[in-house]
């Protein structure tokens, strides 16, 4: 007990001098520390290692994106592909650049997967893994494995299960968890680089039998935590989703392995 | 089937039609078309034309189907996240079918080829799914319907068995997608119809798990800790507490037949469903193929429903519960048919005569077997006298005598019975009401006939004027006989 101890008090140590360090070199961008985390759909205590990584702090908003369309032509509202994008891509806009001005902060919306990880591309960065993803997601505000904030937990459930905000609020409006990353519940839903590697059949109680350990809804017989229910809206939400799919509330954030200088914001 | 009959010859034609004639004129058990067969394919048929299915919001139902073939019906079914009332001052975010709780209610045929399109609405934050009871094929539907918001998902299926199905979201978590209001039903008729009946109304009960208890007002947001200890704050008809009471409540006329299409999407509890007042002529077990008769009360399991037919011959308010009956009391499991139109006395006469209940003199010799043997001497009488006393006559006169002013006339020092004994006697065994003047004051209630035996009206006598008035009277059975009527 007295090591497990010993070995968390070093942990937090490096932790928050890490967290130090990356403030002045990264003012958009969290290091996230290697580390395990419990995925959804785990079994028993199948813990996960996951490598070091940088997330950005907020989901990209609507001005990130603009610029981005500035300089990718292509990725504009009238010029998009249809094969990378559904009909009502960036339908929020006026046009290929103007967007109502109190939106300038909020995280876009109405973006296909293919969108979203060109942008992240063109950073030197790609979309989170969704295990990634999950890993930020799972830290409370007091720690990094949130499950036992108690008064955390009913919140995220509540604003995951809420209708969305209309119109959709700034980032950096929510809470900012654990690691220092934003936005995290409760502000718009996210793409992540492999969102249907965790494929539902749709059928949420037969997926225990499917083969798949990856999802399993109403049986919850292979889920690390049946009780993490804004998990398994999550999961739900990304299983039905297709990579041309474009949503009213589901923007994206960026990642990348190495230290990235995007100089903006 | 129809094109092969079509090329036989006539004599072929005729054999099957004698066979029938014979076994017919036999009075032998007859096959008939419910007998427990296992395998429905028989009901895929040819389909002609094409129809839009017309859905209704509860209590509501479609009309009944008059065709007499099979056809191709669209079924276009949008899901709607959004705040409505659960009860007065209580607010919730409700996930529908079609913008109501339950869902709106789908009306097709035996055979029909259902072409369903589920729209979920671009504003909604979920993806879901639906998964139809009368489906036969992977989970319901469930699989082949499961869609982001802002994106529809269209499947087919043949209606195979008739019956009255649930239909529900099984997105995951789907404990969590039904306590939200995602159900609703599905009624596939037999061929050849149900009978026909003057009114038909659609309820589905549902249990709802809020943080604030029931009652707490403002929106409420879903308690995940209470679903899965299966602990309601609420239980209701039509998704929220009143529903189905005062202007909304159900409306038949006295000689009229009613049915009711009776659902329960839980997503916990099974229902005792009864209607107070009323007896159902007919049940469908389970909203199957067999019935059952002269029914007070039926089970609904979470997921499944019923079929309740009766006719209402006297007006009134007939009250819908769940006979678990604190759901009814504690937690809006309650909805109201109103049946106006003309009394019928010989079935129902309401209240005919108030009064007071005077035991029968069996009643009384039941109660005396039941004592002890009788006290003999004045102190057993008046220890004896006590205990009657205080258990039969305290409650009002208090165990001083004093009575209540102008309530409950005084026994002790009372010119009411101060040596008249027999008007004691009398008020015990006959009991006593209208007014009287006890010591100047009026007093105008009831007093009803106590079940003591002649010795133990002689004992309690003897303990009042012993104790409340330093008496010593005798009063003897005989004189206690004398007085009863």
């Amino acid at each position: 007990m007295k090591s497990f101890l010993w070995t968390v008090g070093v942990v937090v140590f490096i932790n928050l001098q890490l967290h130090a360090q990356n403030e002045v070199e990264h003012n958009n961008m969290q290091f996230i520390a290697a580390g395990k985390y419990l995925p959804l759909y785990s079994g028993n205590n199948n813990y996960k290692e996951i490598k070091a990584f940088y997330i950005d702090r907020y989901p990209v908003t609507n001005y990130e994106y603009s610029l981005f369309v500035r300089e990718n032509p292509d990725w504009g509202k009238n010029q998009v592909k249809r094969l990378f994008s559904d009909k009502g891509y960036l339908k929020h806009w006026d046009d290929n650049h103007s967007f109502d001005n109190r939106l300038k902060d909020s995280p876009v919306v109405n973006i296909s997967w293919f969108a979203a990880q060109k942008y992240c591309e063109c950073q030197g960065k790609r979309l989170p893994t969704t295990d990634e993803w999950e890993r930020v997601a799972a830290a409370g505000l007091k720690s990094a494995d949130g499950s036992k904030e108690r008064d955390f937990q009913q919140w995220v459930l509540k604003v995951t299960s809420s209708a969305q905000p209309k119109p959709i609020p700034a980032v950096g409006s929510t809470k900012q968890n654990f690691f220092g990353v934003w936005d995290m519940h409760g502000l718009v839903w996210e793409w992540t680089y492999d969102f249907n590697s965790s494929l539902s059949s749709g059928e949420s109680r037969g997926d225990a039998g499917s083969g798949s350990n990856l999802f399993c809804g109403g049986g919850g017989a292979q889920a690390g935590d049946v009780e993490n229910y804004p998990a398994f809206l999550r999961y739900a939400l990304r299983s039905s989703l297709k990579a041309t799919h474009v949503l009213q509330n589901l923007g994206f954030r960026c990642v990348s392995e190495v230290k990235v200088q995007t100089g903006r914001k | 089937m129809k094109r092969s009959f079509s090329i036989c010859t006539h004599f072929i034609n005729f054999i099957p039609l004698f066979l029938i004639l014979i076994l017919a004129g036999c009075g032998g058990p007859q096959l008939k078309k419910d007998s427990a067969e296992i395998g429905r394919l028989h009901n895929v048929t040819d389909i002609k034309g094409e129809e839009i299915a017309q859905l209704t919001d509860p209590p509501f139902v479609p009309p009944p189907i008059t065709r007499n073939y099979s056809t191709k019906v669209i079924v276009d079914l949008e899901i709607i996240e959004l705040e409505m009332e659960l009860a007065d001052g209580v607010t919730y975010v409700f996930w529908t079918f079609g913008g109501t709780v339950p869902g709106s209610f789908i009306r097709i045929r035996e055979g029909d080829y259902v072409e369903f399109h589920l729209k979920n609405h671009p504003d909604n934050k979920l993806p879901h799914n639906i998964d139809l009871h009368a489906v036969t094929g992977q989970g319901g539907g469930a699989e082949a319907t499961y869609v982001a918001p802002g994106y529809e998902a269209v499947f087919n299926f043949t209606a195979i068995n008739p019956g009255l199905f649930v239909y529900h979201c099984a997105t995951a978590p789907v404990g969590m997608h039904i306590a939200n209001g995602m159900y609703g039903l599905i009624l596939v008729e037999p061929k050849g119809g149900l009978p026909k009946v003057d009114k038909e109304y659609y309820v589905m009960q549902g249990d709802f798990y809020t943080d604030g208890e029931y009652g707490e007002s403002g929106l409420q947001p879903f308690n995940m800790g209470k679903a899965i200890k299966e602990q309601p704050d609420y239980v209701v008809f039509n998704g929220h507490v009143g529903a189905l009471t005062g202007e909304r409540s159900l409306k038949a006329t006295a000689g009229e037949t009613v049915r009711l299409f009776v659902g329960n999407g839980g997503p916990n509890l099974a229902s005792s469903f009864h209607l107070i007042g009323e007896v159902f002529d007919n049940v469908y077990i389970e909203g199957g193929s067999a019935m059952n008769h002269d029914i007070q009360t039926t089970m609904i399991p979470a997921g499944g429903s019923t079929i309740t037919e009766f006719k209402v011959e006297v007006p009134g308010k007939f009250i819908l519960v769940d006979h678990s009956i604190f759901r009814a009391f504690n937690k809006g499991a309650l909805g109201i048919l109103e049946v106006d139109g003309e009394e019928n006395k010989r079935v129902y006469s309401g209240k005919s005569e108030p009064g007071i209940y005077q035991p029968s003199a069996e009643a009384v010799n039941l109660y005396k077997k039941k004592r002890g043997l009788p006290a003999v001497t004045r102190e057993e009488r008046i220890a004896a006298g006590k205990t009657l006393y205080d258990v039969n006559c305290a409650a009002c006169h208090l165990y001083d005598g004093k009575g209540v002013t102008a309530v409950f006339p005084p026994l002790a020092k009372s010119d009411y019975i101060d040596g008249k004994p027999d008007k004691a006697i009398g008020a015990v065994v006959n009991g006593l009401s209208g007014e009287i003047t006890v010591n100047g004051v009026k007093y105008n209630s009831v007093m009803p006939k106590q079940a003591l035996t002649d010795s133990e009206v002689v004992s309690v006598l003897t303990y009042i004027y012993h104790t409340f008035d330093g008496k010593e009277v005798n009063i003897t059975e005989e004189q206690v006989k004398k007085m009863r009527k």
